[in-house]
């Protein structure tokens, strides 16, 4: 079975996930290539800065109308770590920003096709994550020091079943960044392998003969209904780890529940 | 039983636990209609809530979904 001819021919949906080096780096044996992941990393972040830095370089009193989706999307971001933070939230707003923003337009242009989707991959997710929950708890002890343990015994329980709540609370406080990054992870991996598996039935249907060709419509809409609703997730998962992020700072900045 | 046949198999079972999520989010969005339907002036005001938690449910969908595809091509 190996070296098996036909194998040109499978339809593989997880090949579009692969790392490629573009410029190969190589410094004291670890490989810190610039893959097609870092380029549209890259071109996230400048998409994104030359959005915001260009619609409100000629700002005017009154917005013009790109100036206006830049004042939305701050306006956007400050609601919502105010309802989730308090007013004292909004020293994390440049965090919160740059996550939101960092999220959404990635998964935007991973919806192109031929494009990498760098949310796409656990690790690039776990990171965020992991300096979401980093800076809870290092914010935590830095401000309260030891009374942030206090988020672990949430007042108004008994005293007889204070050491299974704490128990539980202590592991759904470590199950947040697995959560918060596998949410985002898996939506974007399950996204694009059905847009892939699709795509692969309109092909295998479409070499089956003149009854193929017409029976391979159908897929074809699915793709196109998936699409939207792909554009939909990507929307969402950005907001989502958003304001789960001003929930896990609000824990932060005032741990005695 | 080999390889293959095992992982289609995994594949299939993984995806049962969508079952749970679909039942989740029929809760939510029923009982945001019917908290609609007798108030509905404090409905707007409850829909970022409701999409918060559409978007949380799901994700314990995709999950198993996501199992589901490891078993599947990983």
């Amino acid at each position: 079975m190996a070296n098996n001819p036909i194998d040109q021919f499978k339809i593989r949906p997880i090949e579009q996930f692969e790392i490629h080096p573009i410029v190969d780096v190589n410094i004291g044996g670890l490989d810190l290539s610039f893959t097609n992941s870092s380029l549209f990393m890259v071109a996230t972040v400048a998409v994104a800065s030359a959005f915001l830095y260009m619609t409100t370089s000629n700002r005017g009193l009154i917005p013009s109308r790109l100036q206006s989706i830049s004042e939305m999307s701050y306006e956007f971001v400050a609601s919502m770590l105010r309802d989730g933070a308090g007013s004292a939230g909004m020293r994390f707003f440049p965090l919160v920003f740059s996550l939101f923003m960092f999220i959404l337009v990635a998964n935007l242009i991973g919806m192109f096709p031929y494009f990498f989707t760098v949310t796409s991959h656990i690790i690039v997710t776990f990171a965020l994550a992991m300096l979401v929950v980093g800076t809870v708890v290092v914010y935590g002890f830095w401000k309260h020091g030891l009374g942030f343990l206090n988020i672990f015994a949430p007042s108004g329980i008994p005293l007889i079943l204070m050491p299974m709540v704490i128990a539980i609370e202590v592991i759904s406080f470590l199950s947040r960044p697995i959560s918060l990054s596998v949410r985002l992870f898996a939506n974007m991996l399950a996204g694009h392998i059905m847009l892939k598996v699709f795509a692969s039935f309109v092909v295998s249907l479409g070499s089956m003969g003149a009854l193929g060709v017409a029976g391979a419509i159908l897929p074809l809409l699915m793709i196109v209904a998936l699409t939207g609703l792909e554009f939909l997730v990507a929307v969402l998962q950005a907001y989502v780890f958003a304001v789960l992020t001003c929930m896990y700072l609000n824990d932060a900045l005032h741990p005695r529940h | 039983m080999d390889a293959e046949a095992a992982k289609y198999i995994g594949a299939g079972i993984a995806c049962l636990g969508m079952g749970g999520a679909a039942i989740g989010l029929g809760n939510i969005f029923s009982s945001y209609l019917t908290g609609a339907l007798r108030n509905p002036s404090a409905a707007k005001g409850q829909l970022s809530n409701l999409i918060f938690g559409f978007a949380v449910t799901e994700a314990l969908g995709i999950f198993s979904l996501l199992i589901a595809l490891l078993a599947l091509f990983g």
